[in-house]
């Protein structure tokens, strides 16, 4: 009996996930380069190729650059927005609504709305002149664009961790926060003792979650740079994106999304036995 | 206290503004004519040759309809097989003790943990395999692009989560008046846990009316495009005609943003927020 329940969610995963997720590995120690149809064994051929690939270590570092200017910032600005927002206030419902409005909204339109913030006669550039600075080419400058497109993924992820933070945030017991007071701490003493210490695990799942996030990025550098200029933008899984759809390099691709794949287990296993064991137990 | 409010609001609507103006500046946009400069400096917030010419051109010339009604039957199909799918894996996984639980269980989280980019080129070469692709048909066109979504682990552990928090009695005074595990299931449990089944349609919904990764790589027909590819696609089109990308880009967030606000409550109260993210 409990087989049949099980059975539609497992042909479902077993085809669209697990046959996929051997087919990667397979096709990792597989060379392509010859022929489409007939693959040779490659041993770790790929992975030394990938290796040894000048492109695939800008792209890692790249990646890991996206990682360390989006996770600190998603991390901690969302905390202190939602330590703003969770008192009575007018308007916080509006405020709410606002601010998580761009994690509703595609990220194409995300992307193209940025775009032309950033266009180079565009509003920001503006700015830059009012203040006196010559104007920025946003996403043409191989010192800006990574940059760039980190801040439209950054700006669309602070409503989505705020509203993660504010729950944690009801849960905090407010006998704690009174005997604070008793105690006559300020508010930063308050936060510090209390809030804090209380969102430490919230805190540490932030991180991760925007982490495999960050690992993930695709629509904004599609939509906005492609990449360029000179790979300068390019992450990991926009170079397996390239290379498996476009160039049609199916062994290398697979290499790398093998190393993207270990990547992310390694940070969803902290994840999922660190964080967030309640949910995941037996 | 006094300053302490007028400190957050001050904080809060900043915040907010940024959070909108990018929207608020491609509305301005688009509303400009073609006597106008959009790149003038200073930049101009109300347009001054005030116009809906853009909407109208941009909807003559793209079949808007099409794309929503393309995103709509993948977002709906999609919500509705991870409802009835997540829940029927969750319901025995909650509740029953079987042999090989632990590896079904073990290799649910085990998807959890892999993401979809890894594994997205053989599930591209299954996906030709069966010959669900566009070029074939719309029907086949649309399973390719439902099916490898239609169960989502996040879905699964959200509705055990759900059936784990129903009182065992519930059950028990079921098979008293004879039911079976099917009846039990769908006339039992499955209405004690509507909120959860409200939550997983919701951000389903969301995560598939969004998706642009998969559509942009099974999609070849134009007919068959999602409103984020067909949207990405206005920037070739209309190559630098902003006051088009901008209407269009408007016109195709219209209806996720009436879903959010007649919705509201589920996104921002926080509750089992993050459980269904991919």
């Amino acid at each position: 009996m409990p087989y049949l329940f099980l059975v539609p969610a497992f042909v479902l995963l077993g085809i669209f996930f697990f046959l996929p997720f051997l087919q990667t590995i397979f096709l990792s120690f597989s060379d392509y380069s010859s022929s489409l149809y007939n693959p040779v064994f490659a041993g770790l051929g790929n992975y030394s190729a990938v290796l040894k690939d000048p492109v695939f270590m800008k792209v890692l570092g790249n990646t890991f650059l996206y990682l360390v200017i989006a996770v600190p910032f998603l991390t901690v600005f969302p905390l202190f927005l939602a330590v703003l927002i969770n008192r009575k206030l007018r308007a916080i419902n509006l405020y709410k609504v606002l601010i998580y409005l761009p994690v509703v909204v595609s990220i194409v339109v995300c992307s193209i709305a940025f775009k032309w913030l950033y266009a180079d006669q565009g509003i920001l550039n503006y700015l830059l002149s009012r203040l006196h600075i010559s104007p920025v080419a946003w996403l043409t400058d191989t010192r800006f664009a990574l940059v760039s497109v980190a801040l439209v993924t950054i700006w669309k992820g602070i409503g989505y961790y705020m509203v993660i933070y504010l729950a944690a945030l009801m849960s905090v017991p407010k006998e704690l926060y009174e005997a604070c007071e008793i105690d006559g701490a300020n508010l930063w003493q308050k936060h510090l003792t209390v809030t804090i210490p209380h969102l430490m695990p919230t805190i540490a799942l932030v991180s991760t979650i925007s982490a495999i996030s960050a690992m993930k990025v695709f629509a904004e550098i599609y939509v906005m740079t492609k990449g360029g200029p000179l790979n300068s933008s390019k992450t990991i899984v926009y170079y397996i994106y390239e290379r498996a759809f476009e160039n049609l390099d199916l062994g290398i691709a697979s290499a790398m999304a093998v190393i993207l794949l270990v990547i992310v287990l390694l940070l969803s296993c902290i994840n999922i036995f660190c964080f967030e064991r309640d949910k995941y137990r037996l | 206290m006094k300053l302490k409010n007028a400190f957050s609001h001050i904080i809060l609507i900043i915040v907010s503004l940024l959070s909108v103006f990018p929207f608020l500046w491609l509305i301005s946009t688009s509303l400009k004519g073609a006597g106008e400069n959009i790149f003038a400096y200073p930049p101009n917030f109300i347009p001054a040759d005030f116009t809906f010419e853009n909407y109208t051109g941009v909807w003559a010339r793209v079949n808007f309809l099409r794309y929503f009604f393309n995103s709509a039957v993948v977002a709906l199909f999609t919500v509705i097989l991870n409802l009835i799918f997540s829940s029927m894996a969750a319901y025995p996984l909650a509740r029953m003790d079987f042999k090989g639980k632990k590896i079904a269980f073990f290799a649910t989280l085990a998807t959890i943990m892999v993401p979809f980019q890894a594994i997205m080129l053989p599930v591209y070469l299954i996906i030709l395999k069966f010959n669900l692709i566009d070029s074939v048909g719309a029907v086949q066109g649309y399973l390719g692009l439902i099916l490898p979504f239609a169960v989502n682990a996040f879905g699964i552990f959200l509705m055990r989560q759900a059936f784990l928090s129903i009182p065992k009695e519930m059950e028990e005074a079921a098979i008293v008046d004879g039911c079976n595990s099917w009846q039990i299931f769908f006339k039992v449990l499955m209405p004690m846990v509507k909120p959860t089944l409200a939550i997983l349609a919701i951000f389903t919904f969301i995560g598939s009316w969004g998706e642009f990764l998969w559509p942009s790589i099974v999609l070849n027909d134009d007919k068959m495009f999602t409103l984020p590819v067909g949207i990405n696609n206005l920037q070739g089109m209309f190559s630098s005609n902003w006051r088009y990308i901008a209407a269009g880009s408007i016109i195709s967030i219209i209806p996720i943003i009436i879903f959010f606000l007649s919705l509201q409550k589920f996104f921002i109260s926080g509750e089992n927020e993050g459980a269904v993210k991919g």
